[in-house]
């Protein structure tokens, strides 16, 4: 039988506010334990919540770049359930009626465009943490990540394959960065992600029974959870047997997801509307302001990236996959006064680089005015693509930029037309046998003229001046 | 000194007559001497008479405040900083707060000296007081009496003249039920005009603080105190607070009070019905004309709050569970049977009872049955009251049933219990101020209470009616044999 897969995520994005949703306790990772908790957050006898506007503010930005409807008027609601690192004993989140509902996010596959509905967006407090390596027999509780902010994220179950479900939380992740919104830091679990997937015959309309894989926490995990969680779906099925409804999760170290909680273990969170919050209202003013501030969205630069520098579809989708990554590209651009080259040189080399060594945008030794000022050094034939690799590599290096590295080394390309023919009657003349095959039409030894003059000139001729001045001297 | 009202107090030490120790000092005694009505869970002798002393030089070289130097016990419900506050229950009994409630703030910058932490129902469940892990307080007026709940201790406190005037607080009749059955003022606001923040929370939809004083007059003074907008109180509402003295001494002419059919029906006591009814004579005789209203949903209050109020309870009391403070009991085997354990151990009966109740309306296949419909019916009972406002200016009937029943009356019978609320239980539904003044003895002896019920933020005009029904009786100048 053919199977298909379908997948639907829910994504927690941890909102870069200062403090935490219902707090004034400030938020920040690494702190020591307990010292970002106030009397809210561990939940003293009598504290009272109070809702965190620009939470709110950043959830509406979320939902506008995402094309959703804004609930003007939002409900808290407490989700109950007893666990040590959970205070209140009960999660403040958003039930019936939440922040945003119904937007939708493109992701690209191999080429290929398709639209992922997105259900909702709500936003919910986080729990603390529970530290069971430190302490012997004992559990420590860590309470400075409870209340911290978060929307949760839920999609339709839209997706198809593990590659679909990596390109969605790509496309988002890259969207919470753009709207500066989270700092999307996914070993801290800034951004956090739970599938559901479930299988059913090709061609069938009726879902499958959907276990959950709970808290994936790279994008490489999420697709070896998901395609882990096919094969052994299909096995279960093809056994004859039935997919459980469960909860499961996702052991990076032996690649493999385990279970964790069935159906009948499941929570009842007897969720109600929080009395201690009113409804959360937005007004036309508040959206409107959320509004003006969004930046330039990932789908709008790519398209002004096309029009306004001429690249490439291909090319501009590449550049505006994140938005550290465009704004790189743009000042490289700026800097290089040859956009399309200045495009080539971060999607080639610079990517290369970064790839090998395992680096984001944000961390290359690089700097984007100092690309720009080495691609504007090819642009203007101060030195040849060739040697300007080498350049890079010292660059990358920390030996300074373009220009002084081209000065010291004295890497300056050779353009002076009497200079080069010097250099190519000297070529020439020692090589007599060459210039004879030549003559009698192999036609393709004038690679090996080239040749000679760049290793004559260590690299530093201009290839299509030598190109010209070699012919107008062999014919 | 201490059968004065805080007016006459303010009087005697800005005079010079006494000084604030000399006060907190005599109260002290008294609350000494009379230990066995269990009024107070903790007594801060030592701290009370510093801070008097502290009052009384504050007094030689600055303007008095408010409540300056006057000595006020407070319900264990309310967070006190460095003192023990345990809602009466064994699952605070080792807490020491290290914050104070908004409402506790407002009395210490006002100058108030805090005498104590009176005895309550565990977690403000019961209408008796029998439920508190500290054992039952007994009523001043008769010893084998209940004083009512949950601010029992808070009564019967005020009642004994163990403190001039204490704090309490009003889920489902809290404050007027106790203050009725002890023959004492008690004022419940509007549902957001006094800060919930470090108030242990018991229905969050519900609970409201409120003053529990001997006159309508000392209830204005203190509610000049603790009403206002409180940032940290989300469901406080941002409306300015009147002077609510200034008022009290406005005529009663033309004043249209509602008698709701309902609440002068089956199972409402002769005595007290008698009580009521010569309570709206005197009104009469004060101007005030009489209006036959109805509230008919308000026979389904009952229900409807037992239904509400567990499960915002339920949630509530989730918090305890023996992690972070509180109880925690001594032996378990793993988490689950920690919370196990702690929560059966550190919890009574009748909030276990509750707790059960709430979690039950709320499970899935329930809700919809129990809490959505709860919440329905609660609409409908607050629309009575709108439309019975559009009739008259105060609602007037009884406060409870009955006077106060004997301790062990009803333990065993918990609807019997619940039944206490019915007349005090619809004002919380609907977010209304509703307030219990003196109105005589019953039959056998125990104060009647007689209830005044006003629109959303109307505390000015039910001060205004209770004042000038104080200064045309004397019921609320009655006090027990012996105190």
């Amino acid at each position: 039988m053919k199977w298909e897969t379908v997948i639907g995520l829910e994504v927690h994005v941890q909102l870069r506010t200062k403090s935490k949703l219902f707090s004034g306790a400030a938020i920040a990772f690494g702190a020591e334990p307990n010292t970002q908790a106030c009397e809210v957050d561990i939940a003293l006898p009598g504290v009272l919540p109070v809702m965190n506007r620009n939470a709110a503010y950043m959830a509406v930005k979320l939902g506008l770049a995402i094309g959703a409807t804004i609930n003007k008027q939002s409900v808290f609601a407490r989700k109950n359930y007893f666990y040590p690192d959970l205070p209140k004993g009960y999660q403040i989140s958003q039930y019936e009626i939440p922040i945003v509902e119904r937007g939708k996010l493109e992701i690209e596959v191999d080429g290929e465009k398709k639209t992922i509905a997105i259900t909702r967006a709500h936003l919910e407090e986080d729990a603390g943490k529970s530290l069971h390596e430190e302490f012997s027999n004992n559990t420590g509780i860590d309470l400075n990540r409870a209340g911290t902010p978060l929307v949760e994220v839920v999609s339709e179950p839209d997706m198809r394959s593990p590659a679909e479900a990596v390109a969605y939380l790509k496309k988002l992740h890259a969207l919470v960065r753009y709207l500066d919104i989270c700092d999307g830091n996914m070993q801290e679990g800034s951004f956090r992600c739970d599938a559901n997937i479930s299988m059913r015959p090709k061609g069938q309309e009726e879902l499958g029974t959907r276990a959950e894989i709970k808290n994936i926490n790279s994008f490489r995990f999420v697709e070896k959870a998901i395609e882990y969680e096919i094969e052994r779906q299909i096995d279960v099925l093809e056994g004859g047997g039935e997919v459980a409804q469960e909860t499961r999760l996702y052991d990076a170290v032996k690649n493999e997801t385990r279970s964790m909680r069935s159906k009948e273990e499941a929570h009842d969170y007897r969720y109600f509307p929080d009395p201690d919050l009113p409804p959360l209202t937005l007004d036309e003013e508040f959206i409107q302001s959320a509004k003006d501030s969004l930046p330039e969205l990932p789908a709008a630069k790519r398209q002004r990236f096309m029009d306004h520098y001429s690249l490439s579809d291909y090319d501009a989708g590449v550049l505006t996959t994140s938005r550290e990554l465009a704004d790189y590209y743009e000042t490289v651009a700026t800097h290089a006064n040859d956009a399309k080259l200045a495009a080539n040189w971060v999607n080639g080399e610079l990517a290369a680089y970064l790839n090998k060594e395992g680096l984001e945008i944000d961390q290359a030794p690089i700097t984007a005015k100092q690309l720009g000022g080495l691609v504007k050094r090819i642009a203007d034939n101060t030195i040849s693509g060739k040697i300007a690799k080498d350049i890079f590599e010292a660059m990358w290096a920390g030996e300074g930029d373009a220009d002084s590295i081209i000065d010291s080394k004295g890497l300056k390309q050779i353009s002076d037309s009497g200079a080069l023919e010097k250099i190519v009657d000297e070529v020439i003349s020692a090589n007599p046998g060459q210039v004879e095959q030549y003559k009698n039409g192999e036609t393709k030894l004038i690679g090996y003229f080239v040749g000679q003059i760049m290793k004559a000139t260590q690299g530093k001729a201009n290839p299509k001046q030598v190109n010209e001045i070699l012919k107008k001297k062999l014919n | 000194m201490h059968r004065k009202t805080i007016v006459e107090l303010q009087a005697a030490l800005e005079a010079g007559q006494i000084s604030s120790v000399e006060l907190t000092q005599a109260f002290l005694d008294r609350i000494d001497h009379h230990q066995d009505l269990n009024a107070f869970i903790t007594i801060t002798a030592e701290a009370a008479l510093e801070q008097a002393r502290a009052s009384d030089d504050r007094r030689d070289h600055e303007a008095p405040r408010p409540l300056e130097g006057i000595p006020i016990a407070h319900k264990d419900i309310f967070c006190t900083q460095g003192l023990i506050t345990s809602c009466g229950s064994r699952m605070l009994a080792n807490f020491v707060s290290p914050y104070d409630a908004t409402v506790i703030q407002h009395f210490k910058a006002a100058g108030a000296i805090i005498l104590g932490k009176t005895n309550m129902d565990e977690f403000a469940m019961g209408s008796s007081n029998e439920t508190s892990f500290y054992g039952p307080v007994k009523n001043p007026w008769a010893n084998q009496a209940v004083p009512g709940g949950s601010s029992g201790g808070s009564a019967a406190a005020v009642a004994a003249q163990l403190a001039p005037a204490a704090t309490g607080t009003d889920t489902g009749g809290s404050i007027r039920q106790p203050a009725a059955l002890c023959g004492i003022t008690g004022l419940k606001p509007t549902y957001g005009r006094v800060s919930r923040y470090g108030m242990v929370a018991f229905a969050s939809s519900l609970d409201q603080a409120g003053p529990m004083t001997h006159t309508a007059a000392d209830a204005a003074l203190l509610l000049n105190i603790m009403a206002g907008f409180d940032p940290k109180d989300s469901t406080s509402v941002d409306k300015p607070v009147p002077d609510y003295t200034a008022t009290l001494n406005d005529g009663l002419k033309g004043l249209r009070v509602g008698l709701p059919k309902e609440y002068f029906g089956d199972g409402l006591a002769a005595d007290v019905a008698q009580a009521i009814d010569a309570s709206v004579e005197t009104l009469k005789k004060l101007g005030a004309n009489i209006v036959d209203i109805s509230l008919p949903n308000s026979t389904l209050a009952v229900p409807c709050y037992y239904v509400l109020a567990p499960a915002e309870a339920s949630s509530n009391l989730s918090r305890f569970d023996g992690v972070r403070y509180g109880y925690r009991a001594a032996d378990y085997d793993d988490l689950n049977d920690m919370y196990r354990k702690t929560r059966s151990q550190g919890f009574g009966e009748e909030v276990k009872r509750r707790i059960m109740i709430g979690a039950y309306t709320l499970s899935a296949g329930y809700y919809d049955a129990y809490y959505l419909k709860a919440q329905q019916l609660r609409r409908l009972i607050a629309d009575d009251f709108h439309t019975a406002f559009g009739q008259c200016d105060v609602i007037l009937g009884p406060t409870t049933p009955t006077t106060a029943f004997d301790l062990g009356a009803k333990t065993d019978d918990p609807v019997s219990m619940y039944l206490n609320d019915i007349y005090t239980i619809p004002a919380n539904l609907a977010g209304l101020p509703g307030m219990s003044i003196p109105a005589g003895l019953g039959e056998d002896g125990r104060p009647i209470g007689l209830q005044l019920i006003g629109n959303a933020f109307e505390e000015a005009r039910l001060l205004n009616v209770a004042h000038q029904y104080q200064q045309a009786t004397d019921h609320h100048k009655q006090t027990p044999e012996g105190y």
